[in-house]
C-alpha cells in the first residue's frame, strides 16, 4: 500500500517503517503535576482531601456543614463544576474560602486545573483544603490531584449496590461517607447490604454515616479529618 | 467520558515523539489497558476515531492490549487473579488490598515511517 490512498502500489518515496518504544503512562503528566500539588499543599501545612460523588448526593451540603463547624479557621475549598459558580457562592456564605473551577465539558478535575485554582486561593490560616470534584463516579477516579486523602460520598437514595457498580472509586477511597442517613427509612435503605458491599470493594476504607442536612454524624468525620492533620 | 482527555494526551505524546524521530506517518500505536484502569476500551476507540482523524493519523491503527487484574494475597503469600471486581483470593477467600497489575494505561510503542 502506498500509504496515501491504499492503492496497493508501493510508493517510490515511501520511507521505511520503524518502531519507537515509548513505555509512557498516559496519566504521567497528571501524576507529575499531582505530586507537585502535594508538595505545595505540604508547604502550606494543608491536609488536602479529594471529595468524589455522583451529582446530587450532597457534596456541597456536606462541605457547607463542615465549613460552619470546622472551628476558628475557615476551610479552603476548590470546587469543580461544568458551569456556574453557584457552589462557590454557597460555600462562601457558609464561611469557607472557595475557588470555583468551571471545567466546561470536562467530566473530572485534573491536577493542572487544581494547581491553577490553588494559586488563586488565599491559604493564610487554613489547615484543611477540600477539593470538591465534578459530580461523577467514574472519571475523577483516574486523576489524582495531589490529595492526601480520598473521600467517596454516597447517599442512601442511590442504591446499596453503588460500591459494586463503581468499584474503582470505592477501592481507591480512604473513607466513604454515607449521606442522607436521615432519609434511610423512607428510601427503604438496606444498611447491612451497603456495608457488606463496601467491605468487599473497599475493605481498608473507614465508613461514616451522616446527614449533611442536619449535621448528625459529622463529628466522627471531623475527627477523622483532624487525625489526618496530625499525620 | 475521560477517554477523550486520555486520547488527546496519547496523540500529544505520539506526535511529539514521531516528530522528534523525523517520522511523518504513524501506522500503529500499542496501548496496554488494565481492567482496573477505569477506561472503557470501546469508548477509547471511539474517542480515537474522533480526535485522530487528520494527518498524521489517517492510517493509524490503535491496538489495545487488555491486561487482566492480578492481586497478592497476604494470607496465602500467593498471587491470584480475581474472578470479578472484588479482589477476593480464590484459595482462602481473604480480601486483598494489593493490586499487582490491572491499572495499566501505558503507551507501549508505535510504528512510524
Amino acid at each position: 500500500m502506498c500509504g496515501d490512498c491504499g492503492c496497493k502500489q508501493s510508493s517510490p518515496s515511501a520511507s521505511p517503517r520503524f518502531k519507537i518504544a515509548l513505555h509512557q503512562n498516559l496519566l504521567e503528566r497528571n501524576t507529575r503535576q499531582a505530586l507537585l500539588n502535594q508538595v505545595q499543599f505540604d508547604q502550606h501545612d494543608l491536609l488536602a482531601v479529594n471529595l468524589i460523588s455522583a451529582p446530587g448526593s450532597g457534596k456541597t451540603a456536606f462541605l457547607e456543614q463542615l465549613a460552619r463547624r470546622w472551628g476558628r479557621q475557615p476551610i479552603g475549598v476548590i470546587v469543580g463544576d461544568l458551569a456556574t459558580d453557584n457552589d462557590a457562592q454557597r460555600l462562601e456564605r457558609a464561611g469557607a474560602r472557595a475557588v470555583q473551577i468551571r471545567t466546561g465539558d470536562l467530566c473530572h478535575l485534573d491536577a493542572d486545573l487544581v494547581a491553577r485554582a490553588f494559586s488563586e486561593l488565599d491559604t493564610s490560616g487554613l489547615d484543611l483544603l477540600m477539593i470538591e470534584n465534578v459530580g461523577n463516579l467514574v472519571c475523577p477516579t483516574a486523576f489524582p490531584l495531589g490529595e492526601h486523602r480520598r473521600l467517596a460520598l454516597i447517599s442512601v437514595t442511590e442504591g446499596e449496590d453503588k460500591p459494586l457498580k463503581y468499584p474503582a472509586l470505592f477501592n481507591s477511597a480512604d473513607a466513604v461517607l454515607i449521606n442522607k442517613i436521615d432519609l434511610a427509612e423512607v428510601a427503604g435503605f438496606d444498611r447491612n447490604a451497603i456495608l457488606a458491599n463496601l467491605r468487599v470493594t473497599a475493605p481498608h476504607a473507614q465508613v461514616f454515616e451522616m446527614s449533611a442536612r442536619s449535621g448528625s454524624g459529622l463529628e466522627a468525620v471531623m475527627d477523622w479529618l483532624t487525625g489526618g492533620l496530625e499525620n | 467520558m475521560h477517554e477523550l482527555a486520555l486520547i488527546e494526551e496519547l496523540c500529544r505524546i505520539a506526535q511529539q515523539e514521531a516528530t522528534a524521530q523525523g517520522a511523518s506517518t504513524i501506522h500503529s500505536i500499542l496501548l496496554r489497558l488494565g481492567r482496573l484502569s477505569g477506561v472503557d476500551a470501546e469508548a477509547l476507540s471511539q474517542a480515537f476515531a474522533v480526535v485522530a482523524s487528520g494527518p498524521p493519523w489517517t492510517a493509524t491503527h490503535l491496538v489495545l492490549e487488555l491486561v487482566a487484574t492480578e492481586c497478592f494475597c497476604s494470607r496465602c503469600q500467593q498471587v491470584f487473579t480475581p474472578v470479578d471486581l472484588i479482589h477476593q483470593c480464590s484459595r482462602c477467600g481473604a480480601l486483598s488490598n494489593t493490586v499487582l497489575q490491572g491499572r495499566e494505561l501505558e503507551l507501549v510503542s508505535m510504528e512510524v515511517s
